[in-house]
């Protein structure tokens, strides 16, 4: 019984990181050269494929283009500023402290998100 | 055209009939003539009317917009081609316009190099001057540089202006810089103050027309196509007796009215966008079955002529295709 316990506790942790990722609509993340996850959030169709995502601090996040329309990624006190990213092209930029963070396009400032950052 | 509002839910002016005509007016050009302080608009496709409308102008010019040289993609792969046989269309034209309007995203990405095209496809253009603001997609450098060191010398702050021609006054606004995380397009407090002061020493009898990329009145805020501050803009352009806005940005025509004030948006040169709304389809460019792209896209001409109340605007395709030729136009058939 008590090992059945741990196994429920053991799967629930270990699902727990994926289903936040999911649940924010970001990709599962993957893993960088350092040890350090890596999002991807899409642009398609004027929107932010995640407009909610919590990574953990040392993340990085990715923003990729796929619309055939050129967008920015720019956060809104400037802490990071992206060129304009024309169709395919795409900006990273890694979180080294937590915080809250909202970006969006200047170009099509309706388009917006935020990204929480949570300490380990 | 003229007609009684049926069912006029917003209180726009505008009922579905209504935005189904203004749609029928989807990739013609226009042709603005100002006759008496009232802009009137033809396609120029109406040759035969617009042509009449000229004959009695006091002068005449075009608005071009959205020529988004640059761009390659499906919607349109040649864009400079389409620029082209815009300002052939306009160099055929019965009375050659004055000055030409380009009303933004002249260029797809800011790059030099597609600055330098569009200004050699644009010298075609038989007319004495062409006058500018800025689209988004001209400023993606977000400082603006690249656009002001070409076409802002006589402007202020970002690039807004104004200068009169033959008794009317014209005011080119920058509504794409700046933009704030949420909002539409935006004037700016500085922009906004000196537009007050430009027009303060202006008559109320002088024609105003006034012309940025984003449309200066609320035509669709869910896909960004109005602007934050255009309110204030609009309280000071109020006492005027005929004022005219003209916009581009979203790739079709639309017109409304609003008391003294008539709105105006015209065809891009590149490529159509959807009908505001258009369930699944978003505000980028939009694929056309071959063969119909220049029927979707045009110029605006207006005329202007003493006397009389409205400068004359007129939308027209590229192509020559009647409004009355496109599949929006039979819904409104029999009722106009």
């Amino acid at each position: 019984m008590k090992k059945v316990l741990l196994t429920a506790i053991a799967l629930l942790f270990a699902a727990f990181p994926a289903y936040t990722a999911l649940q924010a609509g970001g990709k599962p993340a993957a893993v960088g050269a350092k040890g350090e996850k890596v999002f991807t959030i899409t642009i398609k169709d004027f929107m932010f494929s995640s407009s909610d995502l919590h990574v953990p601090v040392g993340s990085k996040v990715t923003w990729l283009n796929q619309d055939e329309e050129p967008h920015t990624v720019v956060e809104i006190n400037r802490a990071f500023s992206s060129t304009a990213l024309d169709t395919d092209e795409k900006f990273t930029y890694q979180f080294k402290r937590a915080g809250k963070y909202k970006f969006f396009c200047t170009l099509h400032p309706r388009m917006t998100g935020t990204i929480t950052v949570e300490a380990r | 055209m003229s007609r009684r509002i049926i069912h006029d839910h917003n209180h726009d002016g505008i009922d579905r009939r209504g935005f189904l005509e203004c749609m029928a007016w989807v990739g013609t050009g226009a042709l603005c003539v100002l006759s008496g302080g009232v802009l009137k608009s033809y396609a120029l496709s109406e040759a035969p009317q617009a042509a009449e409308a000229l004959s009695g102008a006091d002068f005449s010019f075009v608005q071009i917009s959205d020529s988004h040289i640059g761009f390659n993609k499906a919607a349109n792969p040649d864009v400079s081609a389409t620029l082209q046989a815009a300002i052939d269309k306009i160099n055929a034209l019965p009375t050659r316009p004055s000055f030409v309007l380009h009303t933004g995203d002249i260029t797809q990405l800011s790059k030099p190099e597609e600055f330098d095209t569009a200004a050699q496809i644009l010298k075609n253009l038989k007319t004495d001057q062409i006058f500018y603001v800025p689209g988004e997609h001209d400023v993606l450098d977000q400082t603006g540089k690249l656009y002001r060191d070409r076409h802002g010398m006589n402007s202020q702050g970002d690039g807004w202006y104004s200068f009169n021609a033959k008794g009317a006054h014209f005011v080119g606004l920058v509504n794409v810089m700046n933009l704030k995380a949420g909002g539409l397009g935006y004037l700016g407090d500085e922009q906004l103050e000196w537009l007050e002061k430009d027009l303060a020493g202006v008559s109320n009898s002088t024609p105003i027309v006034a012309f940025a990329h984003i449309p200066l009145w609320s035509v669709y805020p869910e896909w960004g196509w109005g602007t934050d501050d255009s309110a204030r803009a609009l309280s000071y352009l109020k006492r005027f007796g005929s004022v005219t806005v003209l916009n581009g940005h979203i790739h079709q025509t639309m017109r409304k009215v609003e008391g003294n004030v008539t709105f105006h948006t015209a065809m891009s040169t590149a490529f159509p966008q959807a009908a505001p709304g258009t369930p699944n389809a978003s505000p980028g460019p939009m694929a056309v079955p071959a063969g119909q792209l220049r029927d979707v896209l045009g110029v605006t001409s207006a005329q202007f002529a003493r006397g009389q109340h409205a400068l004359a605007v007129t939308d027209s395709t590229l192509s020559g295709a009647s409004a009355a030729a496109m599949p929006m136009v039979s819904q409104t058939g029999g009722n106009r």
